[in-house]
């Protein structure tokens, strides 16, 4: 049992990395400002999400359980309102707020 | 297990690094702040996989922490920014 949840969690942990490089990749490569944030976003939310959910399979007790659920949520949170507030400046001609 | 995370959590911080890259070539303000919402990003997934690697909980609460302060970095910089010419008139 115990295997197998650790393989889960080298499983979601590695995919998560790789979020991480494949938005690092886009975020430098990408020619402008708003595909450049589509992979931002994917690296937020994907990238932290899939480590997250490996980490909660090693976690012991709920309370430590529900505190990284709510890091992650947070950071959708907050990942959802910035790359609004970014879209509209990056926007040619655009920067209301 | 504790290798495993440790290594991962080396590979995170090191991929968003290079991200930096972006902060030094621009080309607008919004690109470089995208690149410092990825690093703080990054480095709540290093905290965490440490939390998670050394036993250290209290490193969970230092990314909770960064959670909150990365949504303020952006929302300053949206607030704070100075305006383009188009938007005064």
């Amino acid at each position: 049992m115990s295997l197998a949840l650790d393989a889960l969690t080298i499983l979601a942990v590695s995919t998560g990395a790789f979020f991480f490089l494949a938005g690092t990749v886009g975020l430098l490569r990408f020619p402008d400002a708003l595909s450049r944030l589509h992979t931002l976003t994917k690296a937020d939310n994907l990238g932290l999400g899939l480590i997250v959910l490996g980490l909660l399979l090693q976690v012991e007790g709920p309370f430590a359980a529900l505190k990284l659920i709510a890091v992650w949520l947070l950071t959708l949170l907050a990942g959802a309102t910035v790359a609004q507030l970014i879209a509209r400046t990056a926007r040619p001609g655009g920067r209301p707020v | 297990m504790a290798d495993f995370l440790l290594a991962a959590a080396g590979f995170v911080l090191a991929t968003v690094a290079m991200g930096l890259f972006r902060i030094l070539r621009g080309p607008g303000d919004d690109d470089r702040i995208m690149a410092a919402q990825l690093l703080s990003t990054g480095g709540i997934a290093a905290l965490l996989l440490l939390a998670a690697a050394m036993s250290v909980p209290a490193a969970v609460d230092v990314a909770l922490i960064l959670a909150v302060l990365a949504a303020f970095i952006t929302v300053a910089f949206v607030k704070g920014a100075p305006r383009s010419e188009a938007d005064r008139a």
